[in-house]
């Protein structure tokens, strides 16, 4: 049996009240009048770390040897060239003798990859197949999708052993439906009249697809437990329900006023809270949206309660949020408006390839070491061990840290160095088990700490080296959540 | 081990008048510490047999190696070592030429440290990973500077000794407050302004909890020395002040990578200070020590070096800074000149700026901040953090 074996969700911290992105903006075109809120990444992530925070929660508590292939899909790819699938892969430091490959063009390229994953399984090319699906999507400000679009991640492990959903089957629909597009020399997305996309594509493509589903799969609209789509429009959403005969309870309720729009990570988000929720049995469809559709069914097996609570999933991030009271910090956080650094903040560090390629378990991995003779961990890799009572020398084994939970031992609040979040805050973190190092910390704003804390490792982007085009990544503490 | 011990003795002395030297280049600095030095010991450039530069940020200004130094001081065809070794690099010339001379290699050398550092467009140091970092710790190392590094003492001192943050800011108000005093009598410091506690504490933050005047100014200057063998001193001037310890300590990463190192001490200061007392034969640093230039980088810095000096028991340095000990009036003045706090630092001039301190305190010419009667004066210098550090502990004395 193919299907699902771990699901889990990111939700950035930061969200911005829509009336906020309206009263700034709003002057400009009135009708672009959105409620609810959105997700708003910090400004040290973007789809590739929210893709690994999904990650690390999907693979809480599972042997990451088993992987053998990481999918990853979005429409806000941070390199062109460069897989950031690979970026991925190493920050989870799996094995190397994997399949990676990024899945992009289009928001339908989420569960276009989750489809991938399950044929390979199928096809017995891969046993384990991460999937995750992340975007951060920037409107021109001013434009209906700054206020439409939020930040999300998703991430599922497919397998064939200990199946929490299995895979039923499938239904796609391809078309080349301009409805929104950015060519290779775009900073935003341009998209054709509003009515048109709706009529023509929203409320057609997801109910052909689901339709062509429910048709392959003889499945009866009164034995789906949840229907999950995205909402492009809210009254057209519940009326494609209707149109599919669904009742509303059966439909997944759309986070449009929580997260709002993320892209390939829509639908993927979608999938992960109606599995949160998912008895043994239930049959729960997914369908994209974007160049047509993809309609999947899964059906939930006796597992599904064994994963529960053990994901943070989209409950927990959802509860863990602080409100960003002004549009001009969410604007700069996604470099729409640029700030004045100062001499000091455009010094960044110089990430020489090969350096980074030599250490990059530390630099990507957060793997060091632990001594075999002493048990002493430690961050960076030590071939010596610090431990002053041991300092066996060639005697370490890999260690881990990303996912060893720690405390604040001490920190600062420093207004000296640049920060496009100041003040930036960092401190000592003492690891569960052991081994101590400094890191920045993230996700939390000045007075809300206190020394003692507990923390969680989170992979940000550690700087952005304009000069010669490469993001530095790196990994900083936040405090625990939920 | 064998010990430095009288063997070696300053017979002269130059320093800059430190500050924000928009005037000058590394060259006219290195210059204006020079004149002042030969005069002082009564050479001509052409007896120097051998020199020692330090300086920490060299791509800032000067360029690496000792060519700078010969170039500019016009001294031909003779051995320039430069050293870098982060805040203690003056002292690390120092202790190169004094090590040379003790050897008995040559008769008479130099140490000279310099540091030009207001060309970077921004306050503070310039930043680490210019080149003070490995190039791969900036990728590691958190976006920090060296007030938050710092900062961090403070916050885990204030935790451990039950000291809310208004207590624990007043208790290093007090320690800046005295620098800022001492600063105001001496011509060559940067700040000469009073700076009561209550301004202190109200001053704007820069690394919670340090606020401005716990931090020490940035500046630019110069300071040099010139060494020969104790035996020869009184052939040049009648008030040498003879070499009793040169340490430095070194951190081995155990404070900064094992969990058991508490962050309220530093413990390359501890153990260079007890190596330092040993090799001059000091038995109680807190009674004989008569008054230290140390490294007061921030407020927190002063306060736990006195710890980790043996001036005040462990977690009790409160008790003296509220006693006024280390006041210009107290039984063991410390920054007698206003410290890192009013002369600002320069990296590579700080520990020769210090030396010079206690070199015409030994001698008595302070006038309004004279010390009574000293004995040893001692040089501290911290270079990095408080883990991760390098140690400098000189003791000199009559």
């Amino acid at each position: 049996m193919v299907g699902i074996t771990s699901y889990g969700a990111y939700i950035p911290w930061y969200r911005i009240d829509r009336k906020v992105v309206y009263s700034a903006m709003g002057w400009l075109d009135p009708a672009t009048f959105m409620v609810g809120e959105k997700a708003v990444a910090n400004y040290d992530e973007d789809s590739i770390t929210m893709a690994v925070a999904a990650s690390m929660d999907c693979l809480n508590g599972v042997d990451r040897n088993i992987i053998d292939g990481v999918y990853f899909s979005s429409v806000t790819l941070p390199y062109k060239e460069r897989q950031n699938a690979g970026i991925i892969a190493t920050a989870l430091d799996l094995r190397p003798d994997i399949k990676t490959a990024d899945f992009a063009g289009s928001a339908k390229s989420g569960t276009t990859a989750l489809l991938a994953a399950c044929d390979a399984i199928k096809a017995g090319s891969a046993k384990n197949i991460l999937v995750c699906a992340s975007d951060c999507r920037v409107g021109r400000p001013g434009s209906a999708q700054e206020e439409a679009y939020g930040d999300a991640a998703a991430a599922f492990l497919l397998g064939e052993d200990d199946v929490v959903a299995s895979f039923q089957g499938s239904y796609s629909v391809s078309y080349d439906f301009m409805d929104r597009w950015m060519a290779d020399i775009d900073k935003f997305e341009r998209v054709w009249e509003d009515r048109w996309i709706r009529d023509e594509g929203y409320n057609k493509f997801i109910p052909e697809a689901v339709s062509g589903l429910a048709k392959k799969c003889n499945l009866n609209p009164k034995d789906v437990a949840k229907a999950s789509y995205p909402c492009l429009y809210i009254r057209d959403h519940a009326d494609i329900g209707k149109r599919l005969g669904l009742e509303p309870n059966q439909i997944q309720e759309h986070m449009l006023g929580t997260i709002g729009n993320s892209g390939t990570a829509y639908p993927s988000i979608l999938l992960a809270a109606a599995l949160e929720d998912a008895k043994p049995k239930n049959n729960i469809v997914v369908a994209s949206f974007g160049n047509g559709s993809d309609a999947l069914l899964f059906q939930a097996t006796e597992k599904i309660i064994d994963i529960k609570d053990k994901r943070k999933g989209v409950k927990t991030h959802l509860a863990s949020k602080k409100m960003l009271s002004n549009y001009e910090k969410y604007a700069t956080f996604r470099n729409v408006i640029t700030v004045e650094k100062g001499i000091r903040g455009e010094t960044v560090p110089w990430e020489q390839m090969s350096l980074a390629w030599r250490n990059r378990r530390s630099l990507l991995g957060l793997v060091g070491s632990k001594c075999k003779k002493c048990g002493t961990p430690q961050f960076p890799y030590q071939r010596i061990c610090v431990n002053p009572n041991c300092k066996a020398i060639d005697e370490m084994e890999d260690y881990q840290f990303s996912d060893k939970r720690g405390h604040l031992f001490t920190y600062t609040e420093d207004r000296l160095v640049f920060s496009l979040n100041p003040p930036q805050i960092y401190g000592l973190i003492d690891f569960e088990g052991g081994g101590r190092n400094w890191f920045d910390l993230t996700d939390c704003e000045s007075g809300e700490l206190k020394v003692g804390m507990p923390v969680e490792m989170s992979f940000r982007r550690k700087f952005i080296d304009e000069k010669r085009g490469t993001y530095g990544y790196f990994w900083k503490a936040i405090p625990l959540k939920g | 081990m064998g010990t430095i011990k009288d063997k070696v003795a300053i017979i002269g002395m130059g320093c800059t008048k430190f500050g924000e030297r928009w005037d000058a280049g590394h060259e006219d600095l290195m210059v204006e510490a020079f004149k002042e030095c030969i005069e002082d010991a009564g050479i001509e450039p052409k007896d120097i047999q051998a020199a020692w530069s330090g300086t920490q940020f060299t791509e800032v200004n000067q360029g690496a190696s000792g060519l700078p130094l010969s170039e500019t001081l016009k001294l031909p065809y003779i051995p320039v070592t430069h050293v870098e070794n982060l805040c203690a690099s003056g002292s690390e010339a120092l202790r190169g030429a004094c090590y040379a001379v003790g050897a008995g290699v040559y008769d008479i050398a130099l140490a000279l440290g310099v540091e030009k550092l207001k060309d970077m467009g921004y306050g503070g140091l310039p930043d680490f990973s210019l080149g003070a970092n490995a190039k791969k710790d900036s990728l590691l190392w958190p976006n920090f500077s060296a007030p938050g590094a710092f900062a961090m003492m403070a916050t885990r001192y204030f935790a451990r000794y039950g000291l809310s943050p208004e207590e624990g800011k007043m208790m290093l108000a007090k320690v800046s407050s005295k620098s800022h005093h001492n600063g105001t009598l001496c011509e060559k410091a940067h700040l000469r302004r009073e700076a009561p506690v209550e301004v202190i504490m109200k001053a704007p933050i820069i690394a919670w909890p340090l606020g401005l005047y716990d931090c020490c100014g940035v500046s630019d200057g110069a300071a040099a020395a010139i060494v020969v063998r104790s035996e020869e001193a009184k052939k040049f001037r009648p008030d040498p002040v003879y070499v009793k310890a040169l340490q430095i300590a070194v951190s081995s990463g155990e404070d900064s990578m094992y969990t058991d190192f508490d962050y309220t001490h530093v413990e390359s200061t501890w153990r260079a200070g007890l190596k330092a007392y040993e090799e001059a034969g000091i038995k109680n640093p807190r009674e004989e020590i008569s008054m230290a230039e140390v490294h007061d980088c921030f407020s927190i810095t002063e306060a736990v070096t006195m710890e980790d000096l043996q001036f005040s028991p462990r977690g009790r340095v409160k008790e003296d800074i509220d006693a006024g000990r280390f006041n210009l009036d107290g039984e063991q003045p410390i920054q007698t000149d206003g410290g890192l706090k009013c002369f600002g630092h320069p990296i590579g001039a700080s520990g020769l700026r210090m030396m010079y301190e206690e070199y015409k305190q030994l001698q008595g010419k302070c006038g309004p901040r004279q010390v009574k009667n000293p004995k040893f004066g001692l040089t501290h210098n911290l270079g990095g953090w408080p883990t991760r550090c390098v140690i400098s502990v000189f003791i000199v004395g009559l």
